[in-house]
């Protein structure tokens, strides 16, 4: 078959083809994959006991800001890089805005504490299962993206899978911080943050390999 | 430097292609292979023989993947992503690393060179579509290349009008993937 034969192959009879919407679609499977996070979540870890009295905090909503922050901002990321020739643009400052902000908060919580206070506020109790629970709680989310963006043949294969793994990330620490007894925002700076990177590294590691199409 | 006027007259060609206008798209398709043949002869200096196949490959990625097209965004952008991703992917299969050197990221120069001297395709594209599975060699074949209907097609395979739909999409998929494996 010539490629002349191929073209007129390809525009016989072509069906008209409806616009799609990337990140419509990317927040639909995000929504799925964290139902299914949510439920492994309260199934394993069980909702923190404690929740009912912390949603009055405002601490508990810097976790939880910052958590659906970097979920939100990691979606329009990968809306972006699903298809091809696509690129982060303004978006690229945009992503680090949620890490600034809960690093900002931890300096002043960290500089207005008693110096001998201050390793408690960074450890908490539970530095040791923060970041690895995150982690697991993202890969549901990080299938379901990239399945989705599969769909919309990426180009950047390294980036988008990183943009997935971190948007993943934000929405694993969303769910996991339902479960998450701490508070203060010098934790959520690093750990939470960690339990971001976590899933960024794998995706950035995976994305060549699993993206391709 | 991309003439615009070319940006402008493809996007148009595309976007009533993409609403259902066979011919404006086969208009699309026949100057998008000779700007490919272009850009990618520029390419591979080194490969003339593959150029055909790639052409071949990356418009039926063009076509494969047109609804990743978004109306806001420019042709060329698109175009180029698409086939230097092929081309990539073509590079690193037969791990020519050295042919890699090219940064490949003048992004206007899809449209530079229109090539419209084709040489023979050394992949018979026919012999491949023979080893489709029926529900979808069939459909490609009447709805493809016979240019019968749907409801045509629905009638003389006895599948119904929803499947021989599909399978027209699934197959040209499945012919995409099949070029990968086998080049």
């Amino acid at each position: 078959m010539n490629t002349e034969e191929l073209v007129r192959l390809l525009a016989q009879n072509a069906e008209p083809v409806p616009a799609r919407d990337a990140v419509a679609r990317v927040g639909v499977a995000t929504l799925a994959g964290m139902a299914v996070a949510a439920a492994l979540m309260v199934y394993v870890l069980g909702l923190n006991p404690r929740l009912g009295t912390e949603v009055a905090l405002p601490t508990f909503w810097v976790k939880v800001l910052f958590a659906a922050g970097v979920g939100l901002v990691g979606l329009l990321a990968v809306g972006r890089l699903a298809r091809p020739g696509g690129s982060l643009g303004a978006l690229r400052a945009a992503l680090v805005l949620p890490l600034l902000a809960v690093w900002l908060l931890a300096a002043i919580a960290l500089f207005a504490a008693a110096p001998a206070d201050r390793p408690a506020l960074v450890l908490g109790e539970t530095w040791k299962v923060c970041a690895f629970n995150i982690a697991w709680l993202s890969v549901p989310v990080f299938v379901a993206i990239a399945t989705a963006i599969k769909a919309f043949a990426p180009t950047r294969l390294r980036l988008a899978g990183a943009a997935a793994g971190f948007a993943a990330g934000g929405v694993g620490a969303l769910v996991y911080s339902l479960h998450c007894p701490e508070l203060g925002a010098p934790f959520i700076g690093v750990w939470y943050v960690l339990g971001v990177l976590v899933p960024t590294a794998i995706g950035a590691l995976v994305g060549p390999r699993l993206l391709a199409w | 430097m991309a003439p615009p006027a070319n940006e402008e007259r493809l996007r148009k060609l595309l976007l009533r292609g993409l609403a259902g206008e066979a011919l404006a798209y086969n208009a699309f398709l026949g100057e998008t292979a000779a700007f490919l043949r272009g850009f990618l002869r520029r390419r591979l200096p080194r490969l003339p023989d593959e150029v055909e196949d790639l052409v071949q490959e990356t418009l039926l990625a063009v076509h494969n993947q047109r609804h990743t097209y978004d109306a806001a965004q420019p042709l060329t952008a698109w175009l180029h992503a698409i086939a230097k991703y092929k081309l990539v992917d073509l590079l690193r299969r037969r791990s020519r690393s050295d042919a890699l050197n090219d940064p490949l990221e003048d992004e206007l120069e899809i449209f530079a060179v229109a090539d419209r001297e084709a040489n023979d395709a050394k992949r018979d594209l026919d012999k491949l579509l023979a080893t489709l599975p029926d529900k979808q060699r069939l459909p490609i074949v009447h709805v493809k290349i016979e240019g019968l209907s749907v409801a045509e097609t629905a009638k003389l395979t006895g599948l119904s009008e929803s499947a021989v739909k599909v399978g027209v999409h699934r197959g040209l998929k499945a012919l995409a993937a099949l070029i990968r494996r086998t080049s």
